[in-house]
This record gives structure tokens, sequence and C-alpha cells, in this order.
């Protein structure tokens, strides 16, 4: 076949088939509609505000880490004036985080980017590898996603950052719709599609590929070498997530606009409010609803470490709980919790997360820098 | 018999089921069979008369199957299905995506560089 050449440029050696349009592009085309359509993204959204203090969450993955180079690139190329971080949560997973942490450690040096890493372990004196030896390979991941979500915050609130930025991609959002909708999460499948989302005081997260394709991502990370780490995490990988991105590259390989259509159809569902209300009295816990009702009206923050929560304490919490008490159920099931209660109330010597101060405008650490 | 070399480059954790082994160098025969046969026909027998073997010239399908059946160490389900590579893997012939190159038909030339890169790892 003799060589096409770029549907763009029309003088070099077409190098890919976009699947969001089907062009023909080559390589520089590819880079700049790839970082134009980002530049895009971020404009039109008006994610960012001059002079914003913006964290890139880097786990050393191919997402965080051509997120990271894009983000450096944009600003300096559209004077974005953004000052610009790593942040990286260490789980404490051996043979994986470790790895994954000099991988971010080297995009430090490559990017010149300050990097602040927190651990699980100084912020909630459990390593991942630790819970997982007390709760087995089945609920661990609960555990992972509540207490990563609260460090990011954290982390975030020590640089004293506005913004938090994560790789998701166009097929990670699209992959949610699909679960949001198989099980029947009307509350999130709304929230889900939002490029930005912000708490009462938490710091805004956004998402700057929410448009970009996992396959683009992954071909400019190939062409421009970029140095990434890609290894499944040791501990039981997500299997509901797993078919649910099974099923959707099936459906890309069939048609390439998949992704994109349901994202769109994620953020067209309008959802009737009694159809909300149900949603909203099915999550609560029908023992402590007045309790729970009477705090949201009292305050937003955990009882015991001051992070935004609407119950009396915080998941991240209710989970150390458990972990301390030796009964890590208490903060997933019912039973498990009607267990913790029967045991007597919370000892005073237990370990807690350290108190939650929103972000006030100045640093709290010291970040690591260059030499 | 002519035989043609390619190298092979894994990427995206997908040479951990290649016995972690990034990159391979191999030759493979420069006819093979339509139905991607990679072992050799057993020998004729009084039974079973030889049928004559319909041939192609090496393309990348064929390919696929040589390395599942050769250098694929395990979980064969995560890198070839339906006769191709499963959904998520890039492919790349030379450095250009091979959805430009015709997929699993482009011919394999002496020299050729085939890339194998996973999608499906954590980001």
């Amino acid at each position: 076949m003799a060589p096409r050449t770029c549907a763009l440029c029309s003088t070099a050696k077409a190098m890919l088939k976009r699947p969001k349009t089907g062009q023909q592009i080559c390589r520089e085309c590819f880079f700049y509609v790839f970082e134009t359509e980002v530049h895009n993204t971020i404009t039109q959204s008006k994610l960012f505000r001059l002079g914003d203090r913006v964290a890139i969450g880097a786990s050393g993955g191919k997402d965080s880490t051509v997120l990271a180079y894009v983000m450096k690139t944009l600003n300096e190329r559209h004077n974005y004036g953004l000052d610009l971080f790593l942040l990286s949560i260490d789980e404490g997973i051996t043979g994986y985080r470790d790895d994954s942490l000099e991988t971010v450690k080297r995009n430090q040096q490559q990017y010149d980017m300050p990097l602040k890493i927190l651990s699980y372990d100084e912020l909630y004196g459990w390593t991942m590898d630790a819970i997982v030896e007390q709760v087995g390979r089945k609920n661990n991941c609960t555990f992972c996603g509540v207490f990563r979500r609260q460090a990011l915050d954290r982390g975030a609130a020590m640089l004293a950052v506005d913004h938090i930025v994560t790789g998701h991609n166009a097929d990670d959002i699209a992959e949610t719709v699909l679960m949001n909708i198989m099980r029947g999460d009307i509350a999130r499948l709304g929230r889900c599609t939002s490029i930005c989302t912000q708490g009462e005081d938490t710091i805004r997260r956004s998402k700057p590929f929410k448009y970009a394709y996992e396959k683009e991502i992954v071909m400019y990370a190939y062409f421009k070498k970029l140095d990434y780490f890609s290894t499944e995490c040791i501990y039981s990988p997500d299997a509901y997530r797993g078919h649910a991105r099974a099923f959707l590259k099936d459906l890309e390989a069939a048609r390439p606009s998949a992704i994109i259509d349901i994202i769109h159809s994620g953020e067209a569902f309008e959802v009737r409010e009694d159809v909300k209300a149900t949603q909203r009295v099915q999550r609560k816990d029908p023992f402590s609803l007045c309790w729970n009702d009477w705090f949201m009206c009292l305050s937003e923050t955990c009882q015991r470490c001051g992070y935004m929560s609407s119950n009396e304490l915080c998941k991240a919490c209710t989970l150390l709980e458990g972990l301390e008490r030796g009964m890590a159920n208490s903060g997933i099931t019912d039973r498990g919790r009607k267990k913790m209660e029967a045991d007597g109330p919370t000892p005073n010597n237990l370990r807690t997360i350290p108190f939650y101060n929103p972000p006030s405008g100045n640093p709290a650490v010291t970040i690591e820098t260059l030499a | 018999m002519s035989t043609i070399s390619l190298k092979i480059e894994f990427g995206g954790g997908l040479e951990l089921l290649f016995a972690n082994q990034r990159s391979y160098s191999l030759s493979i025969p420069a006819i093979v069979p339509t139905n991607n046969r990679t072992t050799p026909t057993p020998p004729p027998t009084p039974d079973q008369p030889q049928e004559p073997v319909e041939t192609k010239p090496a393309d990348v399908t064929y390919l696929i199957h040589h390395m599942r059946d050769h250098l694929l160490k395990e979980r064969e389900e995560l890198f070839i299905e339906d006769d191709t590579v499963r959904p998520g893997i890039l492919v790349l012939i030379n450095d250009v995506d091979w959805e430009l190159e015709g997929e699993g038909e482009y011919v394999l030339k002496d020299g050729d560089e085939v890339v194998f890169i996973s999608t499906l790892h954590g980001g």
C-alpha cells in the first residue's frame, strides 16, 4: 500500500488513525490536535484562573504522566500562569506503588515540578499491605478508594493548591457511566460526567482529559517516548469494572465513537426529582437517619477529623476505627456496623486521622524541590 | 524455505504475558498456511492422505498466532480474541498505527518492527 499523507497538513506521512474522527494524520499534527483539544476543554470549561496553584494527581501511570507533560506544555504555550505540582499518594503496596513512585520521581526531574508524596501509612497508620493482611482481598478496594480520595484532598491542602487535576480519560468516564447504569446508581450517574467537581470547602477537582481517548493518550506517550509505569495493582483487580472495560473496548472496536456517545448519554440523562429522592433514602442508614440529617444541618464535617462528611463520622474515620478495633467489616456492612456498636463505645486511645484544615493559602509542608 | 526476520516489542504491561521480556527478534516463514497454523502439518498416513495446504504470504494475523503458540507464557485470552489481538491492544507497524496498514492483513517484510501496547492497565 502506498503511504497516505496526513489529512491535516497534506505533506507528512500519516502515522495514526484518530478514533474520534477517523482522520489519518501525521505525528506532528497529532501532537498539535491532541494538545489543542485538551486546551479547548480547559478554556471552554474555564477550569483555571491566572495564578492558580494546581496539583496533578500523579500515579506514574500513562494517563497522569501524559497529563503532567501536557499541562506543562500548555501552561507554557498559552500562559495559563499556573503553579504546577505533582501529588502522589503512596498506598503502601509493595511491588506496585513503590515501583510506580520511582517513575513519578523521574517525572519530577524530567518536568521540573515540585513533588509531594503522601502515604497512607503517615496519614492513617496503615499501609494497604497491612490492610489486606487484616481484611483479605475482598473489600480492600473500598478502603483504598475512600483513603485515596481523602489523602488527595489532604495532600492538596498541604500544598495549598486550589485545584487537583486527574488523568481520568474519556474511556474511564464512559466506563463509569456504564457501571453506574448497571448498578442503578442514579445519584452518581449525574455526577460522574461533570468535568469539575467541588464540595463545600473541598479543593476543586477536574479532568482535563475528559474527552481524550485512551488510544490517543497511549499513542501520545509512545510517540513522545514518555516514561510511564504500567502494571496492574496486585490486589484484586476490580472485576466489575474489568467487565465494563472489556465491553466498552468491544463496542469501540465496532464503532469508535461509542466512547464519546456514552459520555454524551451520561451528560444528557435527567433524573426525575422523585426518583432522586428515593435514592437518597435508600442510601441512608435508616437507624440513624434523623441523626444524619441533624448533623448535616449542624455542620458538614466529620466530628472526629474535620474532613467533609454528611455523617457524624466520615467514611475514612469509620473504616479506620473498624481496622483499629479489629472489626474491619464495620465500615462496609450493616451487620458489621451493628456488631461494632454492640461491642461498646469507641475507645479513647484509638488512633485517628490528623484534623483536617482546609486550604488556607500557605503551604503547610516543605515541598521537595530539585536541588 | 525462505524466512523473514522481525523485531517485536511490548509496552503498557503486555510484556508480562511474554516472560516479562520487552523485545524479541524472531524469524517466521515467508509463506504460511492460510489457516494460520504455526506448527508443521503431521505427515500423511494411509488413513489420512496429505491434503494440499493453502498458503499465503506471512501477515500480521499469522504473526499474532505465531506469538501465541511460541512466545506467550500465560493467559492467552488477554492477548488474542477471535483470531486478532484483544480490543484495547494497540499495534504499530514500523511506528505506524496498524489501522492505516490493513491491520492483520498487512504483509510482513524482512526487518519490520511490530509494537504491541496494552492500554488496559491503570493510569
